[in-house]
């Protein structure tokens, strides 16, 4: 989903940052199993980094807003195993295995654990990129049901193209079940008056990465 | 009718405030706690994680990588101009030809500060942060007064970590939409002409490299976040 709590810039009423001093990495066991899970399970190929994204926009409003980081991250990998026909919520009720997994599947493996870096979003284009450092661009105004990264404060807004940042997998797509659909990466600059207005802090500028199908020429 | 409905209620009830965990804390956790417990036990009964595994990538996170990564990187950009440059051409070329960081993967970026621009990174959709760098992002960067107002009025942000900028100084906010990951190459503090890496290393802060601090001053320095 898009126009949901997630999209979270701009928004007021959550009051000041605080910073923890000395804050864990892990503030509890839980949270480190959570994570952990998460990383193992992605290198399965069973779903997408853009896919694990949808699931947690996918809460209800009040329960990410309420939830911690990790037990948002707890709820988007419940939501995606029941999805995928991992676990059924009757083991996870019972706390074991009643089926048997009779499905082939790679697994994360101790010694995976020694590279953990990331992976590469680049994908062969399609066709030459359609705008150039220095563009003026606007974001398209759109409200997608389902997933997007064009954030809604920055939608219908005239940028700058900034540099272009290589061919990507489009989360629109991929999150979507409908492939990699790769798509030109822009970083897009924008003026804090063009989003915020005349009373926007003074020499504000704010960029997004836009997909080229996020945005049009002036 | 799911779980995650259920969930909801409990949090909605018990984990409604975000810093003190003086109210409902057991029952709120012990019921996190059973439930991923659950999810693990199932999981690798049916052979899709190895807990032994799952401990191995717990430990990365807590020793390895984090961001004495990211301070050996800015220390070198500040002590050799030629690595500099290459940082800022491509990070993660340059940061994979050091031999005492883990490696990165792509599409890491690094932007530089001046008087005239302060960077300051932040993602308002999730919480995408250079976690090969950096580590784990800390609480507050993952908070919604975090996400929601550093594209906003992120001056004001800054006062909260008690960094003020001059009105002239451009404040450069990076939105990371995608799969780019950025992390700020600080100001070098006055006064540390000559200084070797590790010494420098000690002036790069968490928070410098996120945008949200600045470099620490030889006077000042307290290994601090």
């Amino acid at each position: 989903m898009s126009n949901t709590i997630h999209d979270m810039g701009g928004m007021h009423g959550f009051g000041r940052v605080e910073e923890e001093v000395n804050e864990p990495v892990f503030h509890s066991n839980w949270e480190s199993r959570v994570y952990a899970m998460n990383r193992a399970m992605g290198p399965l190929g069973l779903w997408t980094i853009d896919e694990g994204r949808a699931a947690q926009e996918g809460l209800h409003p009040a329960v990410y807003a309420s939830a911690s980081y990790y037990q948002r991250w707890l709820l988007g990998l419940e939501a995606r195993a029941l999805q995928h026909g991992l676990v059924t919520s009757e083991e996870l009720a019972a706390g074991k295995a009643i089926e048997v997994n009779d499905r082939p599947n790679k697994i994360f493996k101790v010694e995976d654990a020694a590279g953990l870096t990331r992976s590469n979003f680049d994908r062969a284009p399609g066709g030459k990129a359609v705008f150039k450092t220095g563009d003026l661009v606007r974001t398209l105004n759109i409200n997608p049901q389902g997933h997007t990264r064009l954030p809604r404060y920055a939608r219908d807004k005239i940028g700058e193209v900034e540099a272009v940042r290589g061919c990507h997998v489009f989360p629109d797509s991929v999150a979507n079940g409908k492939g990699d659909d790769p798509q030109w990466l822009y970083t897009v600059v924008f003026d804090g008056k063009v989003l915020w207005g005349p009373d926007a802090e003074p020499g504000l500028k704010v960029s997004i990465e836009a997909f080229e199908p996020y945005i049009e020429a002036l | 009718m799911s779980i995650d409905e259920e969930r909801g209620q409990s949090d909605l009830t018990e984990h409604s405030h975000n810093h003190s965990h003086e109210h409902g804390e057991m029952s709120e956790l012990s019921d996190t706690q059973l439930r991923v417990r659950s999810l693990e036990t199932v999981l690798a009964e049916k052979g899709y994680v190895d807990p032994a595994a799952l401990d191995a990538i717990v430990e990365a996170y807590e020793t390895r990588i984090g961001p004495q990564n990211g301070q050996r990187v800015i220390a070198r950009a500040w002590a050799d101009l030629d690595f500099r440059s290459k940082l800022l051409e491509d990070a993660s070329t340059a940061v994979n030809t050091m031999d005492n960081v883990s490696a990165v993967g792509s599409h890491l970026i690094a932007v530089e500060n001046t008087p005239e621009r302060h960077n300051l990174i932040v993602c308002t959709l999730c919480s995408c942060y250079p976690w090969e760098v950096l580590g784990l992002p800390p609480t507050w960067y993952k908070s919604a007064p975090y996400r929601s107002r550093a594209v906003l009025e992120p001056r004001a942000v800054l006062a909260e970590f008690g960094v003020t900028l001059p009105d002239e100084t451009e404040i450069r906010v990076w939105d990371s939409t995608a799969e780019t990951r950025y992390i700020v190459l600080p100001i070098r503090p006055a006064g540390t002409e000559g200084w070797s890496e590790e010494q420098l290393a000690a002036l790069v802060t968490r928070n410098s490299m996120i945008g949200t601090g600045l470099a620490q001053r030889p006077d000042e320095k307290t290994g601090g976040s």
